[in-house]
């Protein structure tokens, strides 16, 4: 981790170009090298795959296959990475903090999600949606989002995860499995009396500027991408970038870092421990609530049912990068929205597998990264303490 | 136990002539006539029956609890509990099958939660995909006897529904080989993220079950295994459901399925009676004793001997095994399997049967799976019946002048077990995290952890020695 000295309040030019550096040029360079890396990697894979097995089904040659949807997969996965990437982050502070897997934390995404499609919904019902200034819009999403899933987060942490802290492991867990069984029914309660219906689907339709795809030439062809694409990497970006500022320039963020390094010490050291839990629940949650806004504005259609996959396979991510590693939760949420992405693409060509196993593909990486190595690509070694 | 000394009030007076071991049989018995005779004779087309059978029948199915909690002797609770199942609840069954099935479901569950216990009481493996196994027993019979398009049948491979024995003994073994497998990758992780791999092992075995199909047929994909073989009833139990029938004096609708549910019914009891057996001469063991360890503390079990992989997975593939009999049985029963059958919710009611009675107890993991089947499938569903019913006489809630036609339509109770499961689960956590039930070491164990009450050894609580001959870990 960056070491964090204080440099919010400097004034000279070599210092501004440091804080500059630190906190904006390093962290979108080290995404653009995640993205290029995986991207990489995941193409050479799809090649040699394509050299194992040159003709999956009669007639259909897979090298032209990747030739052609290449650039769309690696497109997807971005977008797909960014989410997870987001959603992990909510995880991975957490544990860093508690050591403790908020199992809640899908369900988190999932009320963020619920609650981008209200502010969009109501909006569009009271008749304003479309005079509204696009980046405004968006923002106004993501920050309601943001807001309404971070108190949600801290209230859970309140509720019930304070009260059982110390106990034996399993009891917050099961714990958490109850919260996230709640929320999912109060949420379709509360959907199934306000609007008689729990399929909530995003007004995105009534958008010309969201409804029409954006033409990028690559090569000889183009490829199309929804502009919901953009809107999530944009949102991804600038919410990471303030998430890495937030937790390595300012002393709150020192403070939860301080938390995570050792909760008693940091107590005795004058640190309110209750408060930076709180704080790193809220900036976790509110990760999570950005996230299922973008994933709802992308996808289209949320419903009370739709944190479950997403949330395994963030925290597969999480587990991925090195759980407790922000930066591991970058990496980890990308390459896995990249797997997912090209197994999407190319298990369509493998009739006796077909796309229907993508779930199960994602999650045997878990397996096999806790397996072969459990302290993720960029963690360090944990060992429990006796 | 009352002594001489408390003072002799009215109240005292009646609590000690009911601890009399004479009164109390008496006591015992005449409860459960008096819940079996209004049970029978409820008016199905009365306007609160759902509600009266919401109150009597629980009252009837959790008699053997207080049974075992009554001050009588054992031989006396033995018989009594006998002749409760034994004799009032196929009674009850003659009178109405409907009871009869809700006390079959009641046992596969019971049968699930004792096995769930295994691994999550004794052992302290939090098993999130437990439903794997109970899918991997019913998928094994439902295979082999299902008139579906599948392989077997095309084949020809189909067995006759008189396997059905041997096959729970398969059931067992499939789902115990299965149950190592898939242990034995992921028995090293730590307890959280062990939770989450199985949770993803039973989601990844709903996926599969759900994508067989093709190429070669095996599951039947989503719509699943239908005409599943049932075990053929023997013509005493037929003869004795005529006979009863005609001593009775009272009409029976239709002798043949009632006594294939009585069948399936005995051999429910007959499975759960052999898992307690097993269960319980396992938690008196050396094993049992390695399983506490381990939950324990791993790192001091390890250091003092255990063989921690091979005991984890021991445990695993006992809960599974038990999950696999089960399985077959509810396969049978069903006569029909779908993929849909084994979701999560499923795994998640069953762990919280285990902790609402009181983990790690078997009486605890029986109670609990009675009191969250009764929610699931009683409370839940006849509160949704009664609201509608009062709904469609538009029944006026008194003083508080309530209109139960605005009620809205879709807050039907039954829909919501999942926001009562999750309600359950963490007011257990918070309140009572040694269940309704505790179980003393249990109870010692999250107390202490809680710091609510120091605790130190003592010879009724001794720590596990360490085991020459176990073997490395």
């Amino acid at each position: 981790m960056l070491d964090a000295r204080p440099t919010v309040g400097a004034v000279s030019l070599r210092s501004l170009a440091e804080w500059i550096y630190r906190f904006i040029l390093f962290p979108i360079g080290q995404m653009f090298v995640f993205v290029v890396g995986a991207a990489v990697v995941l193409t050479l894979f799809a090649y040699g795959l394509a050299l194992l097995f040159p003709e999956p089904r009669p007639n259909i040659v897979l090298v032209d296959q990747v030739n052609r949807q290449l650039p769309g997969m690696i497109i997807s996965g971005i977008t797909t990475g960014f989410v997870y990437a987001m959603i992990a982050l909510g995880y991975t502070l957490v544990y860093g903090v508690l050591k403790f897997i908020n199992f809640a934390h899908s369900e988190i995404f999932m009320v963020g999600s619920v609650v981008g499609f209200e502010v969009m919904r109501r909006l569009d019902d009271a008749g304003n949606l479309p005079f509204w200034n696009p980046v405004l819009l968006i923002m106004l999403i993501i920050l309601v989002a943001m807001l309404f899933s971070g108190l949600l987060a801290v209230a859970i942490e309140r509720i019930a995860y304070r009260p059982l802290r110390g106990a034996p492991r399993l009891v917050p867990l099961i714990s958490a499995i109850g919260i996230s069984f709640f929320l999912i029914d109060f949420v379709r309660a509360f959907q199934a009396i306000t609007r008689n219906d729990f399929n909530l689907t995003y007004p995105t339709n009534d958008l010309e500027w969201l409804r029409t795809p954006v033409k990028l030439a690559i090569g000889e062809g183009t490829v199309n991408v929804r502009p919901t694409q953009f809107v999530v990497v944009l949102g991804a970006v600038v919410t990471l970038i303030a998430l890495n500022y937030f937790v390595n320039g300012t002393k709150l963020g020192r403070g939860i870092r301080a938390v995570s390094q050792d909760m008693t010490t940091a107590g005795l050291m004058g640190i309110n421990v209750n408060r930076m839990v709180s704080l790193t629940f809220f900036v976790g949650g509110s990760f999570g609530g950005a996230a299922g806004a973008l994933f709802g504005m992308n996808v289209g259609t949320v419903t009370p049912f739709v944190g479950f996959i997403p949330g395994i396979k963030a925290f597969t991510a999480a587990v991925l990068g090195g759980i407790g590693n922000v930066t591991g939760a970058l990496l980890g949420g990308l390459a896995l929205g990249m797997i997912e992405a090209f197994l999407n693409g190319l298990l369509v060509y493998f009739p006796a597998l077909g796309q229907r196993y993508t779930d199960v593909f994602a999650f045997s990486v878990l397996i096999l990264i806790l397996i072969f190595r459990p302290s993720g690509l960029l963690g360090e070694r944990v060992d429990e303490k006796v | 136990m009352a002594t001489k000394s408390v003072s002799q009030s009215p109240w005292m007076n009646v609590r000690t002539t009911m601890r009399q071991p004479v009164v109390a049989g008496a006591l015992l018995v005449a409860y459960i006539l008096a819940a079996l005779l209004i049970l029978s004779n409820l008016d199905r087309g009365s306007l609160w029956f759902p509600l009266y059978s919401t109150l009597a029948f629980p009252a009837l199915v959790l008699s053997p609890f207080i049974i075992l909690a009554s001050p009588v002797r054992t031989p006396l609770k033995v018989i009594l509990v006998a002749l409760l199942l034994f004799v009032a609840i196929p009674y009850l069954g003659m009178r109405d099958s409907s009871y009869l099935e809700l006390i079959i479901q009641i046992c596969i569950f019971a049968g699930l939660a004792l096995g769930l216990n295994i691994v999550v009481g004794f052992a302290g493996l939090l098993d999130l995909g437990y439903i794997a196994f109970f899918a991997v027993g019913a998928y094994t019979w439902a295979m082999f006897t299902s008139q579906a398009n599948t392989v077997f049948n095309i084949n020809g491979w189909l067995v006759s529904g008189a396997a059905f024995y041997g096959f729970i003994f398969l059931g067992v073994v499939v789902a115990a080989v299965v149950g190592i497998l898939l242990g034995l990758p992921v028995l090293r992780l730590r307890g959280d993220y062990l939770a989450i791999v199985t949770l993803g092992f039973g989601e990844m075995i709903r996926v599969i079950a759900n994508n067989l199909d093709k190429p070669i047929n095996f599951t039947n994909g989503s719509q699943g295994l239908f005409d599943v073989g049932r075990p053929p009833v023997p013509p005493l139990l037929y003869n004795s459901v005529v006979g009863a029938e005609a001593m009775l004096g009272f009409p029976i609708a239709n002798a043949t399925p009632l006594s294939q549910q009585l069948l399936f019914y005995f051999i429910a009891i007959g499975i759960i009676a052999l898992i307690i057996i097993v269960a319980r001469r396992l938690d008196n063991s050396p094993i049992g004793r390695a399983w506490t360890a381990i939950r324990e503390d791993e790192v001091a079990a390890i250091a003092m001997g255990v063989p921690l992989v091979r005991m984890k997975l021991m445990a695993f593939a006992m809960g599974a095994s038990f999950a696999g009999a089960i399985g077959v049985l509810y396969g049978a029963k069903q006569t029909f399997v779908s993929p849909e059958s084994f979701s999560l919710i499923q795994s998640i009611s069953i762990l919280a049967m285990v902790i609402v009675g009181g983990i790690g107890g078997i009486r605890g993991a029986l109670f609990g799976a009675v009191i969250v089947t009764l929610l699931n499938l009683l409370v839940l569903k006849n509160l949704s019946l009664q609201i509608n019913a009062l709904r469609n006489v538009d029944f006026i809630v008194p003083i508080i002048n309530f209109h139960i036609r605005d009620w809205p339509t879709q807050l039907e109770p039954a829909k919501y077990e999942r926001l009562i499961f999750g309600l359950l689960l963490i007011v257990m956590m918070i309140f009572r995290p040694a269940g309704l039930l505790p179980e003393p070491r249990r109870k010692m164990e999250l107390l202490e952890a809680k710091g609510e009450e120091p605790v130190t050894v003592t010879a009724e609580n001794p720590v596990v020695t360490a085991q020459p001959d176990a073997g490395k870990a």
